[in-house]
């Protein structure tokens, strides 16, 4: 399986190809990517040094960049879209990671060398959606959203016309990608509209005598007490009332770790394994891209005997959500 | 301008929804999108009733059309979806990509649903290629927006193509693996018990403050405040607008209907009341 990971910017990048990742990802610095946030992606000379570094890395190991295309093209703007698209065609990336249709349609159309992965913001969780992406638009990769349980997946891939790309480990979306308009509900901006799920411009933190209130466009997401480590204020993980009882309504704040389901990927035919977290630091992406290259490795060299090793375990655990990890939707019963 | 009534989001028994559409057959609402399309494991109607109640609603003279699943995970889920579409004699509403494939498989006309993540005149022109006949615009997308995709559509040279505006109800949100209804019984979903029919208007989470933030309802979440700019009806015709989608959580749907009727027949004005939760067609939060 190959090993996808996240670089929000040519230290990360850097960082992932040297630490083991098989392919990295990447987004221009515009909104036509999810991870839309300031200070962060690639500018069109970045790009070219992360090309650069990537195809003569000091390993000489090969590896793979893919750009993230990834929100809907905006109403009004599509020459942005259509721009990044020339771009990854001219740098001659590994693949563009494309969720619109009007994206994938102009990308195929104009540049029909150009390799195409179906971004996890498309939602396609079923193989009709699958066959409809590679056969309209030669689409040769989806990236599964993190809503199927394991079962699913391997009947998915049973089936599937193309290569399937799951998510291994990093911050957990409990709804369907693409498919969640929670962040704009509160504050006007979405990952489908801006790339972006609860903005920083709309977080508030807030400190009271009672310890430390979390607001994202005014409104209340969690109240933390002083022995409470305070989590960043996604609306998903919040704290609320419902029926009179305060608590994690929809889900906990908690990271994805697929470590200890690495045979089964494998052996239902998973084609790769995505890291999340254009967000997060260099080193961050070095520690989870070193501990994935380990236990991938450790699987290869002898699958029938492969365990999750305890120091992957509490450094990956260390580097989560509240410190903890779960197999999501993977888990029948988490959902 | 038409009137139509969105797919029903909540799970009611199945004696409920009869009634319902029995007094839908007698309502101003001009067209009738049916079918389940939150949660595939609500099957208080079996695919045979709904297509009886489709005969019941076109022959008062409605027109009906046939909505599927948004978030299709199942092979079993996939395989109704195919049945749906192979049903050779009402339209159908795409909700996922899959009943586009099985459709535009088929060279058959289709209407698209607000989760279907259509953002652009780009896209659109795309989606018309393989037969799509009418769109509902995505809930978080604003007048400013419908404005510019109206005109680019024309400079395309596209003008066939219907929009429908989301008007009223709670909001579809987001789509989850996850089922919320069944989260509150501290139970998973494959334990759910048929939650949801205990709610039939979803259940009501809110802030630790107060404010109405979300309904949940199953594996989907709603916006906690009905959505309602019926009193934008007159702006909506100016840009060319060719139906109102009204969603339904009781029988208060009938009496907008009829109200937003005579205003459209009468082309008076309509007052809106509501103070919050209408954001997003003014191009600001939806909450506000």
């Amino acid at each position: 399986m190959e090993l996808v990971c996240p670089a929000g910017n040519l230290p990360s990048l850097k960082a992932a190809v040297d630490h083991g990742a098989d392919a990295v990802y990447i987004g221009f610095q515009d909104n036509t990517n999810a991870r839309h946030f300031a200070g962060l992606n690639f500018s069109d000379h970045r790009a070219l040094k992360g090309l650069e570094y990537v195809r003569h890395n000091p390993q000489r190991r090969a590896v793979r960049l893919f750009v993230a295309i990834n929100t809907y093209a905006q109403a009004g703007r599509w020459q942005e879209w259509q721009r990044v698209v020339d771009k990854c065609a001219e740098l001659g990336v590994d693949a563009l990671i494309g969720a619109d249709v009007a994206v994938l349609d102009y990308a195929s159309r104009r540049h029909p060398s150009l390799n195409l992965h179906l971004s996890v913001q498309a939602s396609a969780t079923n193989q009709a959606c699958l066959q409809f992406y590679h056969d309209n638009f030669g689409v040769k990769r989806a990236v599964l959203p993190r809503v199927l349980s394991l079962k699913q997946v391997e009947r998915l891939v049973a089936v599937s016309p193309i290569e399937l790309e799951v998510f291994g480990f990093g911050s957990l979306c409990i709804m369907a990608e693409g498919r969640c308009l929670l962040s704009s509900y509160a504050t006007g901006q979405s990952p489908n509209t801006v790339g972006a799920c609860s903005p920083a411009s709309a977080v508030e933190w807030l400190q009271t005598p009672f310890g430390m209130d979390t607001r994202l466009g005014g409104l209340l997401i969690d109240r933390f007490n002083h022995i409470e480590q305070a989590g960043y204020p996604t609306l998903c993980k919040g704290r609320f009332a419902v029926n009179g009882q305060v608590g994690h309504a929809l889900e906990s704040p908690t990271s994805l770790n697929t470590l200890n389901i690495i045979p089964q990927l494998a052996a239902i035919g998973v084609s790769a394994i995505k890291i999340e977290g254009r967000q997060r630091s260099p080193a961050y992406v070095a520690e989870v891209s070193r501990i994935w290259r380990a236990a991938l490795d450790s699987y290869q060299g002898n699958p029938a005997q492969f365990t999750v090793q305890s120091q992957w375990a509490e450094s990956l655990a260390k580097l989560s959500e509240g410190n903890q990890t779960t197999l999501g939707a993977y888990h029948r019963a988490w959902q | 301008m038409e009137i139509t009534l969105a797919p029903l989001s909540f799970f009611w028994h199945k004696q409920a929804v009869y009634e319902f559409y029995q007094q839908v057959a007698e309502s101003a609402i001009d067209r009738v999108y049916l079918g389940e399309v939150v949660c595939a494991k609500r099957r208080e109607l079996k695919a045979e009733d709904w297509l009886e109640i489709a005969t019941l609603l076109q022959n008062s003279g409605k027109t009906v059309v046939l909505s599927t699943l948004a978030l299709i995970e199942s092979a079993s889920d996939l395989m109704y979806l195919k049945r749906l579409c192979q049903q050779g004699e009402l339209l159908v509403e795409a909700n996922d990509m899959a009943a586009v494939h099985y459709l535009a498989e088929q060279q058959l006309p289709f209407c698209a649903g607000p989760s279907m993540n259509i953002y652009s005149a780009e896209a659109l022109k795309v989606m018309h290629r393989l037969g799509l006949q009418r769109w509902v615009m995505p809930v978080e997308l604003s007048l400013a927006h419908l404005q510019q995709i109206t005109q680019q559509l024309q400079q395309l040279g596209i003008d066939q193509l219907e929009t429908e505006i989301f008007s009223y109800g709670y909001l579809p949100l987001a789509y989850s693996a996850r089922c919320f209804s069944a989260r509150v019984n501290d139970v998973s979903k494959d334990q759910c018990g048929f939650a949801c029919l205990q709610s039939p208007q979803g259940i009501p989470l809110a802030t630790q403050e107060g404010d109405q933030l979300f309904v949940i309802n199953g594996i989907q979440s709603m916006s906690g405040y009905c959505y309602d700019i019926c009193d934008q009806w007159q702006v909506m015709q100016q840009h060319s607008v060719a139906a109102m989608r009204l969603s339904a959580h009781n029988h208060d749907v009938f009496a907008v209907a009829q109200q937003l009727k005579k205003a459209i027949q009468q082309n008076s004005v309509i007052e809106s009341s509501q103070l919050h939760g209408r954001g997003y067609w003014f191009g600001k939060a939806g909450i506000v």
